[in-house]
């Protein structure tokens, strides 16, 4: 791997954690292409990304504990659900084609993309709020 | 029960595509459990923790497929520190901006991935 990608595979590292800090979601959105970008195939990106997001969420949790964000009680129910849910998406993911998946990712960033887009022109941003 | 159903639809697209479901379950629990905003976010990143540990036993029982340390160390550690730092920046500062930002980033990422 060459020093360029690995600087590039760092900054979208830390841009990931910056996501997630704000908008309380894993990073996955962002370690799949990186991971991708690196050569890593699309089964393996997502499941390498899972991994990636365990540091991610343990590091945004334990900050947002101390600021008094975290519902635990919540947390570990939609936690526990979605054990469950995770069984299902495994399942789907390896029955489907790489390339099909590829595209229903590429998808979902532009959905995410939007989403995004649309919270940003909302008035009540979070520093606003109580 | 809302919070089961939550977590379920998060879980499934979780391990579908890689991504720990917090795009789901953040809106979720803002509109479905009355959960308000920042409590939504940290409490999202806490069942992500379950989510994502749960993703990450599965596929790696998988025999096909390869969870790479050395690669989710690469991009997961400086990762953390962003969220470190994402998250002192919610507590402060409007998002507003940083939220077009990383749209134009992602949609840029959705072009490229429909290309290559």
């Amino acid at each position: 791997m060459s020093a360029s990608a690995v600087a590039v595979a760092v900054s979208l590292g830390f841009c990931a954690g910056i996501l997630a800090g704000l908008f309380g979601v894993g990073g996955g959105i962002l370690f799949v292409p990186t991971l991708l970008g690196l050569g890593l195939g699309q089964l393996d990106a997502e499941a390498t990304s899972l991994l990636a997001i365990l540091p991610t969420v343990v590091a945004g949790t334990w900050r947002q504990h101390a600021y008094g964000n975290v519902r635990w009680r919540a947390a570990l129910l939609v936690g526990a659900a979605s054990v469950v849910g995770v069984q299902a998406g495994v399942l789907i993911a390896t029955a489907l084609s790489e390339d099909l998946l590829r595209r229903l990712f590429a998808l979902l960033v532009l959905g995410v993309a939007a989403q995004l887009a649309w919270r940003s022109r909302r008035p009540s941003a979070y520093p606003s709020e109580p | 029960m809302r919070l089961l159903a939550i977590g379920l639809v998060a879980g499934v697209f979780s391990a579908l595509f890689g991504v720990g479901g917090g795009i789901v379950v953040v809106p979720l629990l803002i509109l479905a459990a009355s959960v308000p905003e920042r409590c939504a976010t940290g409490t999202s990143l806490a069942a992500i923790g379950i989510t994502a540990l749960a993703g990450t036993i599965l596929y790696g029982l998988e025999g096909d497929v390869d969870v790479d340390l050395g690669y989710a160390a690469l991009v997961g550690l400086p990762a953390a520190a962003g969220a470190v730092a994402g998250s002192a920046l919610q507590q402060r500062v409007s998002v507003r901006a940083l939220s077009l930002a990383f749209a134009a980033l992602l949609a840029g990422i959705a072009v490229w991935l429909l290309v290559v």
